[in-house]
């Protein structure tokens, strides 16, 4: 037999336990009435702009006691929780669409849009590949379209003198803004893409994939082509409707004069308008904007030219409400040229 | 007489064979586990240091540790053992002790069962649309720590009744006996004595949610944060709080999934590190779980 201690330690903890589960109640009431003494920043969004902002949020933290979370949804369920008022601030790899605008207008969210940094989208094949040192936006094209499914499967499908091998094909997931941006730049229409490739949230997974297969061929974020570059070929893209002809290869240089078209994209914050009343929500997009020159370099972005963070800053400050591309997606623009133009809501 | 020979002797190489078969199926399990932890201490073992546990995730790989996330894990545990525990153990209790066998018993025992083997990623979108959006409990500990509370309690209650069913029915009638009532005899004898099967089986449950992400990355738990919830205990009255409840978190499976898919292969050897925590916190409960049931176990003799 069990001596009598044994007992009645488990009913006393059970007791403790029913306890705790009965201040729940009052817990949660309480957290929400002393909530408002601290604030907590909320960002959410793109995988690709959270390097950027974790580094501002972790600089950020150190001077302050603000409180900043940064959460990766995707560009797509970072706007869903943003035009639903859920956070503060959204990371985007692609500008705001004209449903999700409307859908912002309808909740009563306006919002601040400011381009923060640069990606340069990479297309990327194996090193043994050797055919291939650029390539042309019509033959991106003629494999990524929604139409090459099932029939543009081998390489020689694009280019008779490429090799008889099969092309095994890399992109990002559905939900990412690399994909909207991607389709648009080469496609012509965003999200249209050819379903039968491997695709994956995890650029790793990607860079894991071209880097296995000799017949590889695939586009990732420059940040994660970068530390990889001994691994895998970055490919010099050549575009038809360029002011300069002929091929450009992927860095930073390029990308900010601007010759690494079109698949170079400015990355955004948006700003919601009824945050920046919070003092604590306008002193971080504030102190973003001035350190993010230095931090995105840290993180192997493309930071933009002085005058597009002046501008910016400005944007801000005079509070300009609305998107500079209205909701249609557009490649290849100067981010001094999306900040000119006055922004439609 | 030799055909029956060759018949043993035929029966014996069977019986060799199938005893191969099944040292071979055997280690598989445990090579695999074994380099598993091999491969997690080679990568991780060199970052698993105090700075490591105590500092916030930074951009810089060697900078980061997973502070805020054994902290969020640990609260979120808390929550969920607290949640499921009660009520998995008064449901099995009820089930086994007091429910009449009819179809409404039935029906809930069917679906309890049916509970048990529902994707954790279910439990994730139920709990998104019910406790984030219904209730309005945002993306906080307590929502994190009930989902994983939902998604062990069928475990526990099977887990109390198993122990409950151990325990021989003469134990029973001997109370009744001498006039216990139906409480007493729960109270005195069975809770104690189903004490070593169901605290191995809550602790199972446990080292299973604590491993959990797919449910907590669709509630929305948040993967950089740097700071920790309000502590539970102040220096003016009432001196507790459950501030903390409302707070967001992060988990150590979060940071070693955000970590792994990071550009900057540095931070592999951090997710290595928090993978070789995590395991060791899973071993650990694991064997608390055996300790007990093995204390117990020795003591009750009947």
């Amino acid at each position: 037999m069990l001596p009598g201690w044994n007992a009645s330690r488990l009913t006393a903890s059970l007791a403790i336990v029913c306890l705790t589960l009965l201040s729940f109640a009052c817990g949660g009431d309480g957290g929400t009435g002393s909530g408002n003494e601290t604030t907590v920043i909320k960002v959410d969004g793109s995988s690709t702009v959270f390097p950027i902002t974790e580094a501002v949020a972790e600089e950020f933290q150190r001077s302050g006691k603000v409180k900043v979370t940064v959460g990766i949804s995707g560009t797509g369920g970072g706007f869903k929780k943003f035009v639903r008022g859920e956070i503060d601030v959204a990371d985007a790899s692609r500008p705001i669409l004209a449903e999700e605008m409307s859908q912002a207008k309808a909740n009563g969210i306006e919002f601040i849009e400011l381009p923060v940094a640069f990606d340069a989208l990479t297309v990327v094949v194996n090193n043994q590949n050797d055919w291939l040192m650029s390539i042309t936006v019509a033959d991106l094209k003629k494999i990524w379209e929604p139409g090459a499914q099932g029939k543009i499967t081998h390489w020689n499908h694009v280019r008779p003198e490429w090799p008889n091998e099969k092309i095994a094909l890399f992109g990002a997931g559905a939900d990412s803004g690399t994909f909207d941006y991607f389709t648009e730049a080469i496609v012509g229409k965003a999200k249209s893409s050819r379903g039968d490739y491997t695709a994956s949230e995890d650029d790793n997974v990607l860079v894991q994939g071209v880097e296995g297969n000799k017949y590889a061929l695939g586009y990732v974020p420059y940040a994660y082509y970068a530390p990889h570059s001994k691994r895998m070929k970055a490919l010099a893209i050549e575009w038809e409707k360029a002011k300069v002809p002929g091929a450009v290869l992927p860095s930073p240089e390029n990308v900010l004069a601007g010759t690494y078209n079109p698949l170079s994209r400015p990355l955004f914050i948006y700003v919601s308008r009824k945050s920046m009343d919070k003092p604590a929500v306008k002193e971080f997009v504030e102190f973003y904007l001035k350190n993010v020159k230095t931090l995105a370099a840290e993180v192997k972005y493309v930071p933009l030219s002085e005058t597009a963070y002046q501008m910016a800053t400005q944007r801000l400050a005079s509070m300009q409400t609305g998107s500079g591309f209205g909701g249609v997606p557009e490649v290849g623009l100067p981010v001094e040229e999306i900040l000119k133009r006055t922004p439609k809501t | 007489m030799s055909d029956f020979k060759h018949i043993i002797a035929k029966r014996k190489r069977q019986d060799f064979l199938f005893n191969i078969v099944g040292i071979l199926c055997t280690l598989v399990g445990i090579l695999t586990l074994g380099a598993l932890l091999a491969d997690l201490l080679i990568d991780g073992l060199v970052r698993i240091n105090w700075t490591f546990l105590t500092s916030f995730p930074s951009r810089f790989a060697e900078r980061a540790g997973i502070l805020s996330s054994w902290v969020g894990t640990l609260l979120i545990m808390i929550v969920t053992a607290a949640t499921a525990v009660p009520l998995g153990v008064a449901a099995g209790i009820y089930l086994e002790e007091y429910a009449r066998r009819n179809w409404v018993t039935n029906l809930i025992e069917i679906n309890i069962a049916n509970l048990a083997g529902v994707p954790s990623i279910i439990y994730g979108l139920m709990a998104l649309s019910l406790l984030v959006y219904q209730f309005r409990l945002g993306q906080s500990v307590l929502t994190g720590g009930l989902t994983l509370a939902f998604l062990i309690l069928p475990i526990v209650i099977v887990a109390t009744r198993e122990a409950l069913r151990t325990i021989p029915q003469g134990i029973r009638e001997a109370a009744y006996a001498l006039g216990s009532t139906k409480w007493q005899v729960v109270r005195h004898h069975l809770l104690p004595y189903s004490l070593g099967g169901t605290m191995t089986g809550i602790i199972i449950a446990l080292s299973r949610a604590i491993g959990e992400t797919a449910p907590l990355i669709t509630i929305g738990a948040l993967t950089f944060i740097a700071f920790l919830p309000p502590p539970p205990i102040k220096g003016q009255a009432p001196f507790v709080s459950f501030e903390w409840l409302t707070s967001p978190f992060s988990v150590l499976p979060i940071q070693m999934f955000n970590w792994v898919s990071r550009p900057d292969q540095d931070f592999v050897v951090n997710a290595a590190g928090a993978g070789l925590v995590l395991i060791f916190v899973t071993l650990l409960l694991n064997a608390i779980a055996i300790a007990i049931r093995y204390r117990v176990r020795k003591r009750i003799k009947w």
